[in-house]
């Protein structure tokens, strides 16, 4: 072993699980190389996206005052499209959102947080792939980069959503089509006073916005769009099994919402300034990988750490990171690197909200994957439909319509469908509140 | 827009090895070859002629979605070496 190359710890992966496992690290006076494979922290990296206010805060109290922040999300919209129509709410607070959001840039945010995490200590290594992980009595003890070895008490994974370390040690299995969504992006300019016009916001106020539906009709899968300072960002995640069984292609699914007449306007004469994509993990609570084993822990999205629903991903990173640092600090302390120091870890995210928010969602995807005919494409259309005969001026009696369209939801379908729904519909919220 | 369009807003750094290597015997054999579906770069297509997937692995912007997809899970899929491959602008 060579000692020059031995420190307390190395963390895999440069993203946001990465660094704030990293920088806990330093601030412990614990000696910590992070190493990232792009040429930057953040230069391989793809989200939506919003990171959020308070668990940032938790790792860069004052992040405000110098992160590279787009917007400060004040608009949050959620639509349903069907073909041609859509119905959206949307929720607004312009004032104070205590716990809010910003949108970012994520090879400028990235970037900014490792550049912090040096300054406080933290040995950053760019440029790097680290190959394999070395095993000492199946024990690991380092990793190997393309370049060299490195030693260490202890090894963080960070290394993201395809983590091929995790695998390479039988942590995780093979990850299934079924448990993945495969997300295509486009950050298109518009301009900041056209943005603003559009989406209705003052100076630097942005817009989070959910679309549910449109070309993703009884698809497993969301749209979103983000308002940068005067870039747009919009895209889809779609379950990679959906991709494969109905022969799609994810960037013509992206054209197919571009194009939806509700849609097409806000990105009017906008200008592509990059194409993008990347993968979710969806598999949730009942896909969690082992999170630690000797000399090992696994953090954020190499772990599965994502509340898809929410959108949520850099925060249970973050705090992952956080957490298995803090662990590794004490079993540093305490000159025990064994999986069973290091089980603390599991304990603290069970105890955090990271586990609780993926138990309490631990049914929603199965559901999805089972009822997504009935609940992301009958269910959405019949809220449409609904407002297309609210709305209608026909001389047609409005207690008719009504009752009509309460009976359409009886006969358009099987009876037993309806009965299906109700019964999903119920476990999942037994298994949200029990 | 095409996807060449697409792909021309971004920024890469190309290798000159594949980091991407499918097991062409399998592919023979692959009924959905469904790489040539899910990947967003429209990386891979089959040759009818040459019966052989050819795999424009400078355009992948390392989603890793063919890996998991791949009917016969014969891609030996490496990440590009350090100084190579995507580099996001924005992400
Ligand atoms: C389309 C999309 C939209 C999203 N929207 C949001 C959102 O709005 N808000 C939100 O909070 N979350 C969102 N997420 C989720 C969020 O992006 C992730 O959960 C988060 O980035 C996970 O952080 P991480 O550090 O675990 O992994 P990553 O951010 O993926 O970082 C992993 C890092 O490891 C590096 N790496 C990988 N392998 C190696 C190796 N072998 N050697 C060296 N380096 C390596 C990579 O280059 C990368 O920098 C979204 C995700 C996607 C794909
Ligand atoms: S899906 Fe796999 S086996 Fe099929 S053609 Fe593509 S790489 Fe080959
Ligand atoms: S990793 Fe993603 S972009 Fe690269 S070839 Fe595979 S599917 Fe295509």
């Amino acid at each position: 072993m060579n000692s020059e190359n031995k420190v307390d710890v190395i963390v895999v992966g440069g993203g946001p699980a990465g660094i704030a496992a990293a920088v806990t690290l330093a601030r412990a006076d614990k000696k910590v190389v992070l190493i990232e494979r792009g040429k930057f922290s953040g230069s391989k990296n793809v989200f939506g996206g919003a990171v959020y206010t308070q668990p940032i805060k938790e790792v860069f109290p004052d992040f405000e005052a110098s992160a590279p922040l787009e917007r400060r999300n004040v608009k949050h919209k959620y639509s349903i499209l069907s073909e041609e129509d859509s119905t959206t709410v949307c929720y607004e607070n312009k004032k104070s959102v205590q716990y809010g959001s910003y949108t970012v840039i994520r090879a400028k945010f990235d970037r900014w947080m490792a550049e912090q995490a040096k300054k406080e200590g933290v040995y950053l290594v760019e440029e790097t792939v680290v190959k394999e992980l070395l095993l000492e009595n199946s024990k690991v003890v380092g990793v190997r980069t393309e370049l060299e070895d490195y030693y260490s008490n202890i090894v963080i994974l960070a290394d993201g959503v395809n983590s091929l370390l995790a695998k390479s040690i039988n942590l995780r299995e093979d990850i299934k089509p079924k448990d993945v969504a495969l997300s295509v992006k486009e950050v298109i300019k518009i301009g900041k006073d056209k943005i603003n016009d559009r989406f209705n916001l003052n100076d630097d106020e942005g817009c989070v916005y959910e679309i549910f539906g449109g070309p993703m009709l009884g698809i497993l899968g969301l749209g979103f769009l983000y308002t940068n300072k005067d870039s747009i960002s919009i895209g889809l995640g779609v379950a990679l099994n959906e991709l494969v069984e109905k022969n799609i292609k994810p960037y013509e699914l992206l054209d197919k919402l571009k194009a939806h007449p509700t849609i097409a306007p806000l990105i009017k004469d906008g200008e592509l300034v990059e194409y993008s994509a990347h993968l979710i993990p969806e598999g949730g609570y009942k896909k969690l990988p082992k999170l630690y084993s000797d000399g090992v822990l696994v953090v954020g999205d190499a772990a599965m750490l994502v509340n898809n629903l929410h959108w949520e991903g850099t925060n249970l990173a973050m705090i992952s990171g956080k957490l298995a640092a803090e662990t590794a600090v004490q079993a540093l302390d305490l000159c025990d690197y064994s999986a069973n120091i290091l089980s603390q870890y599991q304990k603290k995210l069970e105890n955090s909200f990271v586990l609780k928010d993926l138990k309490t969602y631990k049914n929603l995807m199965d559901v999805m994957h089972d009822r997504k005919y009935s609940f992301l494409e009958y269910y959405l259309k019949k809220v449409n439909a609904f407002f297309e005969m609210f709305v209608s001026v026909d001389s047609i009696p409005k207690r008719k319509k009504y009752i009509d369209f309460i009976k359409s939801v009886f006969t358009d379908r099987k009876i037993t469908e309806l009965f299906k729904d109700g019964l999903s519909g119920i476990k999942l919220l037994w298994s949200i509140f029990k | 827009m095409s996807i060449d369009d697409k792909l021309s807003t971004v920024k890469y750094t190309s290798d000159i090895y594949s980091h991407l290597n499918p097991d062409n015997d399998k592919c023979l054999n692959c009924q959905s070859k469904c790489c040539t579906i899910v990947c967003p770069a429209n990386v891979y297509s089959w040759d009818d002629d040459k019966k052989k997937l050819t795999v424009n692995y400078e355009n992948c912007l390392e989603c890793g979605a063919c890996r998991i997809a791949c009917e016969k899970k014969c891609i030996k899929w490496e990440y590009p070496r350090g100084t190579k491959g995507v580099t996001f602008r924005q992400g």
